[in-house]
């Protein structure tokens, strides 16, 4: 076999830094114990792979190389540091002692990520912090594109990762996987994370366009990740749930970047590898002792992706997934998305009634999705003068362009 | 580490409360007073007098101002302490979830900034 040249090497190097240089931080922060310093490390790491692979070839296991390098730089750089700062001495001695540098396996990996996963979730960060570090640390995108998935100043989002890590380190948030006994708690703040992150992305709150596809991307594969490290029911169901909406992508909007409701949505361009893998998925969750939250709402999306045309629906079961989601989380949003199945079910008057006794209780009174879904009820029920003023409020309360518009449409049609 | 785990509560409701309902109160705080101190994590711990007792000193220009009233006026109030030493802030998260006023009011915790040159 010829040895691979200088140039597949570079581009070897460059693959494992995109596919695997997070794993190697995961491990480096619980290693050296800091994230400045890990990340200084997995730097230093590649930079000697790309000056040294070519000569002494690629080690057999690149990973296992990356980690070791990387935190022998860091140990050696603390050293150094430690001729100008005696008082070093003591945490300096406790890292170099421990030199059996262990071949870490598959499995301790593993687990390094999920410790860097709850710990940029934790849940004494605030949620912008955990879904900023968690882009940037467990994910793979650059301050820079967080701050423009969030239409955020990219000054204004390094601050917040800068402020995480240092909370992090001054309240001394360890780098642990949950106790059993708090891993339900704590999966459901990394849960909510990953959601927030793909909603950002499934519906942007604010912008121009309606989706930001690379912070679902992002979101999916997170998702993934966690199903892979920790396979727990409810991440499942996180990922089905996300694999279904998303399998809806090219069908939601037209050319023209305006909304499509499902109703109308070309359902031959919905995804057809993602449907079939969220419906697997979705059926592993509802097989599992305790069925949550969002394996219920994956169950509804599957429901919908089941439906070979918007008419064949079978809304009676969605409304009865929606009264088993509302003993487990009631909230008055899933009463709002009940309610809106019961118009489907059983009549727009029985869904209108229903949402005007939500809005009747004021939680829900700038909520713009009650007041739309109010509209579309009231001109379903040809009560034009009503669906025109239930429009105007909820286009008052509407932020993002391709809502705007949609519901500006439904406006003109109406008057038309 | 050390924590502070500064005790916040509505300090009215000690005034609503029978005897033997502030009995009982007094009694939690004992038990958690001893669950930190059998647990190795207790540093030290004080009930404070109620804010109507507080005093609030400034100093401008050499000048010393004294105001009547706590620092800042909340809907719940620092009642007490507890300094802890906990492994992280998890354990400490876990040690102030058995403060009583955790249960109606809330428990700030906050970390000892370590000034020992470490």
């Amino acid at each position: 076999m010829m040895p691979p040249s200088p140039r597949d090497l570079r581009e070897e190097v460059e693959r494992i830094y995109r596919h695997d240089s997070r794993r190697v931080l995961a491990t480096l922060i619980r290693l050296l114990g800091d994230f400045d310093a890990a990340e200084e490390a997995l730097h230093d790491a590649f930079v000697a792979a790309i000056e040294r692979w070519p000569q002494e070839g690629m080690p057999a296991n690149p990973i296992a190389w990356l980690v070791s390098t990387g935190r022998f730089k860091a140990i050696d750089k603390r050293r150094r540091q430690q001729n100008f700062d005696a008082k070093r001495d003591q945490l300096t001695y406790a890292m170099s002692t421990d030199v059996s540098i262990e071949e870490p396996t598959d499995d301790v990996i593993g687990d390094d990520r999920l410790r860097l996963i709850f710990t940029c979730c934790h849940p004494a960060l605030s949620p912008d912090a955990q879904v900023a570090l968690t882009l940037r640390t467990v994910g793979n995108l650059t301050t820079e594109e967080i701050a423009h998935a969030f239409l955020l100043p990219a000054p204004t989002l390094a601050q917040r990762i800068v402020r995480a890590k240092t909370k992090i380190r001054a309240a001394g948030i360890p780098y642990e996987i949950p106790a059993p006994s708090e891993l339900p708690a704590r999966l459901e703040v990394v849960l909510a994370v990953i959601y927030l992150i793909f909603n950002e992305g499934y519906s942007a709150s604010s912008g121009a366009s309606l989706t930001r596809s690379d912070l679902s991307v992002e979101a999916i594969r997170l998702g993934r990740l966690l199903v892979e490290l920790s396979a727990e029911p409810e991440a499942m169901g996180l990922l089905a749930m996300m694999l279904l909406h998303d399998s809806r992508r090219a069908a939601r909007v037209t050319p023209e970047g305006d909304l499509l409701l499902l109703d109308e949505q070309d359902r031959t361009r919905w995804n057809a590898d993602q449907i079939a893998e969220g419906l697997a998925l979705t059926e592993q969750t509802l097989r599992a002792a305790r069925v949550g939250p969002y394996a219920l709402q994956a169950a509804i999306a599957a429901v919908h992706a089941e439906a070979p045309r918007a008419e064949e629906t079978d809304w009676r079961q969605i409304v009865s997934l929606y009264n088993v989601l509302l003993r487990i989380r009631p909230t008055t949003v899933v009463e709002l998305n009940r309610a809106a199945a019961v118009a489907m079910s059983e009549g727009p008057e029985q869904g209108l009634e229903l949402i005007d006794r939500l809005l009747g209780r004021g939680e829900l009174s700038d909520y713009q999705p009650a007041h739309a879904a109010r509209a579309d009820l009231l001109r379903r029920l040809d009560r034009r003068e009503e669906a025109l003023e239930a429009y105007a409020v909820a286009l008052r309360l509407t932020s993002q362009e391709a809502q705007r518009r949609f519901l500006e449409r439904r406006i003109r049609e109406l008057r038309a | 580490m050390k924590y502070l785990c500064l005790i916040y509560s509505d300090e009215t409701s000690w005034g609503r409360m029978s005897r033997e309902e502030a009995g009982a109160m007094m009694g939690k705080y004992m038990a958690c007073t001893e669950y930190l101190k059998a647990g190795g994590h207790y540093l030290g711990g004080n009930g404070l007098q109620p804010t109507s007792t507080a005093t609030t000193v400034r100093v401008r220009n050499g000048a010393i101002s004294t105001t009547d009233g706590p620092f800042v006026e909340t809907k719940e109030q620092l009642g007490g302490y507890y300094l802890v030493e906990a492994r992280d802030l998890n354990e400490a998260i876990q040690l102030a979830s058995h403060i009583p006023a955790a249960e109606e009011g809330g428990i700030e915790i906050r970390p000892v900034m370590d000034t020992s040159g470490g």
